[in-house]
């Protein structure tokens, strides 16, 4: 941004530094607010249903255009044209504002991914803090969509929503706050600055949890008990149609690429690759490139999971949380702060070795916890009911 | 350092004119036909009795209680997380004393049966 701003001030030499910067903004503005939630929602959209069709067997659309790459565009045009049911004793207000907000919160976190050296919107102090706060909008929006429409499985999902995201925020926190005490400060630009080794590699059991929690914070099996269409009828948007509706689809399709591009931001290197850096124009193209292919990667794999695994109930689903996530966030936390103040690290690589060593011994506690546990419940179950010991 | 905000100041006007120029574009091309069958509350084909504001369970009210502690602490932990390379190894200490405390009262919580969801 800032080497933008420079050019366009030594290149036009009427405009001052502030008009400079007001220009920039605006059209990075305007760039993240219309042109990439309309691509990627449509390709986003055209991927998904692909990915899953050839999961399951079978091929996807392919009749609007050649292979099918205008069914975002066709299900636009349907959306726009459905008329507005809105019930008549919802409250018009709130009911209104909800995909407005929805759709606002997901734009937002764009502001402060670094999509290509340089190029950030806001390079925030508290930039990974930002993104944790913005998360938090998006379930007002559902609380606000459940409460206004005044119908009960509304209400039902609006509340399963919100405990659900809840739940999940916690161990997305607590991951963070393991990338940042190994890198020392929030700002976005400096965690993709410290990855020489991206933090995957050095902090793997860190890098699930993340994504486990953004898969169950967007809302998408094998978490998506909020809006299964045969479980609670489409949970708190259900007296939405139409564009409303849209709103709320565009939102969590925004949301998946945010997370997505927040998760490559903290563990994959964001821009990082061969030949990118902020010196040439051809650098920040290709760190440009690397970043959507690494997010669009992490995408494909949440498409993946989602083809694969089935829904989670919502007992579960918080159990998962609450008594299995937040417990190894917070041992991974410890373990990552107890080995990075090793007086063994004298040089870098045993730096990273040490955080690896860590992580993997705290996968292998949590995973010989849990099968202990499992195996004496399981036990006590069949003593109770067949009186087998096993 | 609130001149940091200013893109997010920008891009929060443009984000907002997004939905509203949809719906305006929506609103004028939708049809419009409202009537008291299709603007009735939806519950799979039946009316809907009594009234659907009404005063929620509290195992809502306990979770959201848990989360407000956690979210707290680990408001507490990202400052010293950031300033975590400058500090000696009795700083870690203490943190990890924190990290325990919070720990107790989630398995406090979980052993009283707060985490279940009825």
């Amino acid at each position: 941004m800032e080497a933008l701003i420079q050019w366009l001030v030594m290149t036009f030499p009427p405009l001052s530094e502030g008009l400079a910067r007001f220009i920039v903004y605006v059209l990075y503005s305007a760039v993240l607010a219309f042109v990439a939630p309309v691509i990627i929602v449509v390709a986003y959209t055209y991927m998904e249903r692909k990915v899953l069709a050839r999961i399951q067997d079978r091929i996807g659309p392919n009749r609007a255009g050649p292979l099918g790459i205008f069914q975002g565009f066709a299900d636009a045009i349907k959306m726009l044209t459905k008329e507005d049911v809105t019930p008549a004793s919802a409250d018009r207000i709130v009911f209104n504002l909800a995909p407005i907000l929805a759709t606002i919160a997901a734009i937002l976190v764009f502001a402060v991914l670094p999509v290509a050296p340089g190029v950030i919107g806001a390079d925030l102090q508290a930039g990974i803090l930002y993104v944790v706060a913005i998360g938090a909008l998006s379930e007002v929006a559902a609380l606000m969509a459940g409460w206004s429409s005044n119908n009960k499985f509304a209400l039902l999902g609006t509340f399963r929503a919100v405990a659900q995201l809840i739940a999940y925020e916690i161990p997305i926190v607590l991951a963070i706050l393991a990338v940042v005490v190994a890198t020392g400060s929030m700002q976005m630009s400096a965690i993709v600055a410290a990855q020489d080794i991206p933090f995957a590699v050095v902090l793997p059991v860190a890098f699930l949890i993340f994504l486990i929690a953004s898969i169950a914070e967007i809302g998408r099996c094998p978490f998506d008990l909020l809006e299964a269409e045969s479980e609670i009828v489409a949970g708190f948007h259900v007296e939405y149609s139409g564009m409303k509706f849209a709103f709320f689809f565009i939102g969590e399709y925004m949301h998946l690429f945010a997370s997505a591009g927040v998760a490559t931001t903290l563990f994959l290197g964001g821009w990082r690759g061969p030949f990118a850096g902020p010196d040439s124009l051809l650098g920040v193209l290709l760190g440009f490139v690397y970043f959507v292919i690494k997010t669009t990667a992490i995408i494909w794999v949440m498409m993946w999971v989602r083809g694969t695994l089935f829904r989670i109930r919502i007992d579960h689903l918080l159990d998962f949380a609450w008594k299995f996530l937040v417990p190894l966030g917070l041992i991974l936390l410890v373990t990552v702060a107890i080995a990075l103040k090793l007086p063994v690290l004298s040089t870098f690589v045993l730096r990273w070795v040490a955080l690896l060593v860590a992580n993997v011994m705290t996968a292998l506690l949590m995973v010989i916890a849990v099968v202990a546990l499992a195996r004496r419940s399981r036990s006590a179950a069949l003593r109770e009911v067949a009186g087998i010991e096993y | 350092m609130l001149s940091e905000f200013a893109f997010v100041g920008v891009l929060v006007i443009f984000a907002t004119m997004l939905p509203v120029a949809g719906l305006a574009v929506a609103w004028l091309i939708r049809p419009k036909k409202p009537n008291p069958i299709k603007q009735s509350t939806y519950e799979c084909g039946i009316k809907t009795r009594g009234e659907t504001w009404v005063q929620f369970r509290a195992c809502y009210y306990v979770f959201a209680l848990l989360f407000v502690v956690f979210d707290v602490e680990a408001a507490f932990l990202l400052p010293w997380a950031v300033a975590y390379q400058q500090l000696a190894l009795y700083a870690v200490i203490e943190a990890i004393i924190f990290v325990a405390i919070l720990a107790l009262a989630l398995i406090y919580a979980w052993r009283k049966g707060a985490l279940r969801w009825i």
